[in-house]
């Protein structure tokens, strides 16, 4: 496997520099503050909920929340972490190391984006292990946080994927940065308008990210959730293969 | 046998400008092919179509029978390619970045130290291999851009500008390495350095403006290059009427009355004759030698022709 070989040396050269250091040491420190405000919230409210029947449990007050906000962070840092992936190489001329080896665009772009995904993935197992340190001294719902920890796996593998096509179509990182940062937020927001006009649109809202986001933290696991992250993940992958293929009949 | 290229009729537009034109050529194994071209004559470009970086606009290049456009991975397996502007990743060291490329080219994990050891080796490379790239010279990254091309001992080695930034030490081992791997692997070297070409190319085809005005094996090239003059000098004065007698004689020039050049019929080397005349006469002789057009010379004169 070719794409694997790329992704081991796209993830060992994020290490090189300093850039994935300081995005792990910043990130863990800001959603360690973000965990503790939220314990904070659980202990204010802890001594009404012993009075309200069905009663949110610890998991529903602080998972949902941090996940949520981690998911905003992420939507801001994904586009800087994933700029220079194509386009860096190419404006280094390092690129035609790979375009000269054996190998096909399906190996290159999967091998970048698994190499960026692999750094996302320990990012957010850094977020799971904080709630799950709560397991010591309370019960936890684990399935929930599974659940939360699978949401953010697949936002931030689709952030991601379009982090990956703007780098593959943009002539600089900057650029691509922006690219991907506009679109990204554009999802985001899009369901909003939605709410302003007081009709659901039914196309706008499936492509909203955070609905499908939303619905996969409440622990609900159903088939068009995953199925609508993981066709996004490879329609964007699949772009960038092609725009790859393009690039080169062209240029 | 199969050629190791076979481009046919290839062509390659930016937009409008057409910056590859009709190109044919083939190449074998045991040939070292210098690719001599001024700047933007489409020399880069002929290399990247080569490599699969880019796709020509028409024509087809077949590398190692396989088309580079349809068959890209089996094509590229037998290719080692080393561009313009070294590409080098500046975190790695050397060692660990010649691992990333021989694992790239399909090395079995089993015998990449083995491959890495070798390139280190003939690259010359050994005692900066744990040294990040990045701290290496100039003449060292171009090095360590070689290494990457032969890592893999591919069959067609095209090298884009070798010795751009060396030093004449480093130059000489750059062409002494190419000598080397020309005799079992087939070789493209392009450059705009005419000596190189003379120094290390069994062919040499000139691109001017993306078209082919000059393709020649080493011999023939010596051939085009030889003017039918002949430069003496002698110690004292020597007579030129003393020459006269000997009929492949065209005339004489006389340039100074102990330097002669005589001009002779094609195909007719009056060298011996001459010799034995002069000795014969007891004229003390300094220098008797061909004179040559230079690389040079006959570089311009192809350019001017074809410009015109």
């Amino acid at each position: 496997m070719k794409a694997l070989i790329i992704a081991q040396h796209e993830f060992k050269s994020l290490f090189l520099s300093p850039l994935a250091w300081s995005l792990l040491g910043v990130l863990q420190f800001i959603f360690a503050y973000l965990f503790l405000t939220q314990i904070e919230n659980f202990m204010r409210v802890q001594p009404q909920l012993a009075f309200i029947e069905h009663a949110p449990s610890l998991t529903d007050i602080i998972v949902p929340p941090l996940f949520g906000n981690a998911g905003i962070i992420l939507l801001l840092l994904c586009p800087i972490l994933t700029m220079s992936v194509i386009c860096q190489e190419r404006r280094t001329k390092t690129f035609a190391l790979l375009l000269s080896a054996p190998l096909s665009s399906t190996d290159i772009i999967v091998g970048k984006y698994l190499g960026i995904s692999f750094l996302l993935m320990v990012i957010t197992s850094g977020i799971s292990l904080m709630p799950l340190s709560l397991a010591l001294g309370g019960s936890i719902d684990l399935g929930k946080l599974a659940c939360n920890a699978l949401a953010l796996t697949l936002l931030v593998g689709a952030f991601a994927a379009v982090g990956v096509f703007c780098s593959t179509l943009a002539p600089h990182p900057v650029l691509a940065a922006i690219l991907s940062f506009s679109f990204l937020l554009l999802l985001w927001i899009i369901d909003w308008s939605t709410a302003i006009k007081e009709q659901a649109n039914e196309i706008i809202n499936y492509l909203s990210l955070v609905r499908h986001f939303q619905n996969l933290q409440t622990g609900l696991i159903h088939s068009a959730d995953l199925g609508y992250f993981l066709l996004f993940i490879a329609s964007f992958l699949w772009l960038s293969i092609r725009c790859l293929d393009y690039q080169r009949l062209q240029k | 046998m199969t050629k190791l290229i076979e481009a046919d009729h290839v062509f390659r537009y930016f937009g409008a400008y057409c910056a590859v034109h009709d190109l044919s050529f083939s190449l074998a194994k045991g040939q070292v092919l210098g690719f001599l071209g001024v700047n933007g004559a489409g020399k880069t470009t002929t290399m990247q179509l080569l490599c699969g970086l880019l796709a020509p606009s028409s024509g087809h290049i077949l590398i190692n029978g396989y088309n580079v456009l349809t068959h890209p991975i089996l094509a590229k397996q037998s290719l080692g390619y080393l561009p313009d502007t070294p590409p080098l990743y500046r975190d790695l060291t050397v060692s660990e970045f010649l691992r990333y490329c021989a694992q790239l080219h399909n090395i079995p994990t089993k015998q990449c130290h083995a491959a890495v050891h070798s390139a280190l080796g003939r690259c010359s490379l050994g005692a900066v291999q744990h040294k990040l790239i990045s701290q290496l010279s100039k003449g060292f990254q171009q090095r360590v851009g070689i290494a990457q091309a032969i890592i893999h001992n591919p069959d067609l080695i095209i090298l884009d500008e070798p010795s751009v930034g060396l030093d004449p030490i480093q130059i000489q081992e750059i062409h002494t390495l190419i000598k080397e791997l020309g005799q079992t692997h087939g070789v493209i070297l392009s450059t705009h350095r005419l000596s190189e070409v003379q120094e290390s190319c069994t062919d040499v085809q000139i691109i001017h403006d993306g078209k082919l005005i000059l393709q020649k094996n080493s011999a023939e090239l010596a051939a085009i290059m030889s003017t039918e003059k002949l430069c003496l000098r002698t110690r004292l004065a020597l007579d030129p009427a003393a020459l006269t007698a000997n009929t492949d004689i065209t005339h004489i020039t006389v340039i100074s009355t102990q330097h002669l050049e005589i001009h002779y019929h094609a195909n007719a080397n009056p060298t011996p004759k001459i010799t034995e005349q002069l000795i014969a006469a007891g004229v003390d002789i300094l220098e008797l030698s061909p004179i040559k057009k230079s690389m040079e010379e006959m570089f311009i004169e192809l350019i001017q022709e074809n410009s015109k």
